[in-house]
């Protein structure tokens, strides 16, 4: 046990002067970082709360807002997200290999793919806002409740849906987009050698924040785009 | 003695390094806990300035002080302020960021850096605060129920929900830290069962921390947005629920007054042993009813909505389990009170705050059964009899433990002595100003005098001169304990390493600890509060 | 986090499933199951989101029970939220 900080050894450049060792350091990151993770659950449900209650009271309206989503790049998105966690897996992987090209080549990818959501996303967004899907003063939904075509859908609940849409995909692009920022400082220090298999800590929890914020589009998929697609 | 120092100093986190840089680039856990008890003491005397308005205002039935649009920013301001800027960092920014790495052992707390990132987002949100608060203020009352915050106020919602925003992302981030430090930081031997419960007190609060304070976080975000650009989430009038908007609030706000109480009860734990030269009695049983207060407090948000349109079932499940959160808070006080049976007791200052402690939270905490229960929530729903209810809570409880636990923790912060004889006056006035400004408020809000009126019949205005004299008292008994600590700092006795002959890793270091806490890292083989082999402070007092 | 390195195959395998699961969802939702299309959807995302805990973040392989602790507290929290919310929501017109 080291006594006093002035006895303490420095043999380790990365390790802060008020922890005991490397292995301290590296679990208190750890768990830091799932805590963190817990209130980001907290943060989200509060959204999937409001959504939840909505989608129970205004389900037929809900239903046809969600069909007017289109599936085929909601989908495509998800298989986009579940590539990049693939490959921020392996570049955590290539780190405890001290393999310091394939971590660079799986964090660019990773980039790459975290990049090509938001893009999907841009897209998604920009015709929502074309056929005037965006809340607000310009807000007007065209369609009707499944199984009864007379009966249009309502324009208020249809708002609260894609008020709901749009808070909880944009939380979540924030989340990706801070995530890209995370990755892109991460590539760089992969470049320089820093991740070896000794210290490749940053880069495990900033893997753990990208699968969180993975796991979030998986359920907001389903949810908001696949409430009902029965012809 | 009162002369000022004239050895040379030992090296300690005050003197080690000076200069304005030194303080608000620091990373000492300690220093931390000095710039927040600035900042939190700033802020308890704006909340405190908003209370003296509103006490004036009700000296007189008639709306005649202030317009009734600026009563509603003066309670909305006074509530906000005092919860989110005072109460809810008080204990833990303070004395938590101060003691939780000395009392287990640690040289610093898990993410030092952090935990002035913590202060820095507390300082901006405050900020933010003072500028919504001298450009137009809010007037929603710090709950800000929808659809009025949303949709038809006119006062600087937006700003407020975003200052509060902001210092709930402090909050989290020290809760974080406490988590990460009690984990990961304890020194060899200081197992869970061996740790002071005001440890496991801060432990507690800061799971709820972690976990509650993001849904109000959304919640604030999802305000903002909605008044922002007119979304109909929470108006009824654009097929929204304003209840969505209770639950959320308070699924957060309900568990924040244990954020703001169990901290306290971590202070009384380690003031009660101490002054009765006895170890707690039931250490396991303080310690899980801790953690049992921070997960059923989860469970009872509801009962603040008992009569705003929430289901008849809902409400009877939110009112049984309102009866059950009451029983650890009940467990802890039988603990206490056993812990002084037979004990040795003297009645210093810290010891004379935590008496006050529990009587106060005793009586808050009764009244708080009468309010789940549903028929009495219906009459005293929204009267003063719920202000005295979490004024009893709050102010003779927490502040009262806070008190406390500066006077306790003053030696070890500041390396001197208060004034004894006037800690113990000031001690009283709090507890009488404090009784005579909320007690009254109970049979005012029982004859049925709605909060946040601005005016009131004639007949209640005996009980509310009481309580508006009360107020001023209570004001000077706070005042005073400002003074005579700052007056300590220069001509205060010099405080040994443990004038209290108190248990626990903080008093076996100097006073004021040096910048690392320990010469040598403690190595823990003794149980907590192990009063039998302490010796009384008149043993170990050292001269001067 | 252990010093356990999780074998190639078995994330390939992990990432496989997952691509697999988001198809089957898709299609899924094109089919009449009644109410139970909403429960399908949502198991289905549950076993996608139990498959990037336990073997993308590792948490099958942890040495301590702590991160589980946290992982589980998160969502009864969560759980808690939503369930107590929801049986208000669903007893007002009863």
């Amino acid at each position: 046990m080291p006594d006093s900080p002035v006895a303490v050894e420095h043999h380790e450049p990365m390790l802060q002067h008020h922890f005991a060792d490397m292995e301290q350091q590296r679990q208190a990151s750890s768990l830091g970082m799932w805590l963190f993770l817990a209130t980001e659950v907290m943060f989200f449900g509060g959204m999937f709360c409001a959504y939840l209650i909505y989608r129970y009271w205004y389900f037929a309206d809900f239903a046809t807002a969600s069909k007017s989503l289109d599936i085929t790049l909601g989908t495509v998105n998800t298989a986009v997200l579940i590539c990049s966690s693939l490959t921020v897996v392996l570049a955590v992987r290539a780190a405890q290999l001290g393999k310091r090209q394939s971590q660079v080549v799986y964090l660019a990818l990773t980039l790459v793919l975290g990049l090509a959501f938001l893009g999907i996303k841009g897209i998604e967004w920009t015709s929502k806002f074309k056929e005037h899907h965006v809340p607000g003063a310009s807000f007007h939904f065209e369609g009707s409740v499944p199984g009864h075509p007379d009966q249009p859908v309502d324009q208020q609940h249809a708002q609260i849906f894609f008020s709901l849409y749009f808070a909880m995909t944009g939380m979540h692009a924030l989340h990706m987009v801070i995530g890209v920022g995370i990755f892109s400082y991460l590539l760089y220090c992969a470049w320089k050698g820093r991740y070896t298999p000794e210290y490749h800590t940053p880069l495990e929890n900033s893997g753990l924040y990208w699968h969180f914020v993975d796991i979030i589009w998986i359920y907001l998929f389903p949810l908001l785009y696949l409430i009902d697609r029965k012809k | 003695m009162a002369t000022a120092v004239i050895a040379p100093e030992r090296e300690n986190y005050l003197n080690q390094e000076y200069g304005i840089k030194s303080w608000l680039l620091t990373v000492d856990h300690k220093r931390i806990a000095l710039l927040y008890l600035v900042s939190i003491t700033f802020f308890f005397f704006i909340g405190g300035f908003f209370a003296l308005l509103i006490r004036l205002e009700l000296l007189t039935p008639a709306g005649d002080l202030v317009q009734a649009d600026t009563y509603n920013k003066l309670f909305t301001m006074h509530g906000q302020v005092m919860v989110f800027f005072f109460l809810i960092p008080s204990i833990p920014a303070v004395l938590g960021n101060f003691l939780v790495p000395l009392m287990i052992g640690a040289r610093d707390l898990a993410f030092p850096r952090i935990n002035l990132l913590s202060w820095y987002l507390y300082i901006i949100a405050g900020i933010l605060m003072l500028h919504c608060m001298l450009t137009g203020g809010v007037d929603t009352g710090w709950t800000f129920y929808t659809p009025f915050s949303t949709a038809f106020s006119n006062t600087k919602v937006i700003e407020a929900g975003l200052a509060i925003f902001i210092s709930g992302f402090s909050s989290i981030l020290t809760g974080l830290n406490f988590v990460v430090t009690i984990h990961r930081m304890r020194a060899p031997g200081m197992t869970w069962n061996r740790l002071p419960l005001f440890i496991w007190a801060h432990y507690a609060t800061s799971i709820i921390q972690l976990l509650g304070t993001p849904v109000i976080a959304v919640t604030l975000v999802l305000v903002v947005l909605e008044r922002a650009l007119h979304l109909g989430i929470f108006d009824p009038t654009r097929g929204g629920d304003p209840l969505l908007f209770q639950h959320l609030f308070w699924f957060y706000s309900h568990p924040a007054v244990y954020i703001m109480i169990l901290p306290s009860m971590g202070v009384v734990t380690e003031i009660v042993p101490c002054f009765s030269r006895k170890r707690i009695f039931g250490y396991n049983f303080v310690a899980m009813s801790s953690i049992a207060i921070a997960v059923f407090g989860f469970l009872v948000w509801a009962h603040h909505m008992f009569v705003a349109g929430i289901s008849l079932y809902s409400a009877l499940i939110f009112s049984a389990l309102s009866y059950l959160v009451a029983v650890p808070s009940a467990i802890k006080v039988f603990n206490w009170t056993a812990t002084m049976y037979k004990g040795s007791i003297r009645f210093s200052t810290p010891m004379l705050y935590a008496f006050g402690f529990i009587g106060l939270f005793t009586m808050g905490g009764l009244t708080g059964l009468f309010l789940a229960a549903l028929g009495i929530d219906v009459h005293v729903t929204d009267t003063y009899f719920v202000i005295a209810h979490f004024h009893y809570i709050m102010v003779g409880g927490a502040v009262m433990g806070y008190l406390g636990g500066m006077h306790f923790w003053w030696p070890k912060i500041s390396g001197r002595m208060y004034p004894e004889s006037l800690g113990r006056f000031s001690a009283l006035i709090v507890f009488l100003g404090f009784n005579l400004t909320f007690f009254p408020q109970f049979i005012l809000g029982y004859l049925g005098m709605p909060r946040r009126y601005w005016q009131y019949p004639p007949e209640f205005q005996v009980l509310n001169v009481l309580s508006t004299a009360g107020s001023t008292i209570l004001a000077v008994g706070y005042l005073l304990p400002m003074v005579y600590f700052l007056w300590s700092m220069r001509y205060g006795k010099l405080a040994p390493a443990n004038p209290w002959g108190a248990s626990g890793l903080e008093w076996t270091t100097t006073s004021p600890p040096p910048t690392f806490n320990f010469e040598h890292t403690p190595v823990v083989d003794w149980e907590a509060y192990d009063y039998e082999n302490i010796p009384a402070p008149e043993e170990a007092r050292v001269a001067g | 986090m252990s010093e356990h390195i999780v074998p190639l195959k078995t994330n390939v395998a992990v990432w496989l499933t997952l691509l697999v699961l988001t198809g089957v969802t898709a299609g899924v939702a094109f089919i009449d199951l009644g109410p139970f299309n909403t429960v399908v959807a949502l198991v289905i995302a549950t076993c996608k989101a139990l498959l990037v805990v336990l073997v993308f973040m590792h948490v099958k392989y942890a040495s301590e029970k702590l991160i589980k602790v946290v992982v589980i507290s998160a969502l009864f929290f969560l759980l808690l939220l939503l369930g107590l919310s929801l049986a208000d929501y669903t007893t007002r017109l009863l």
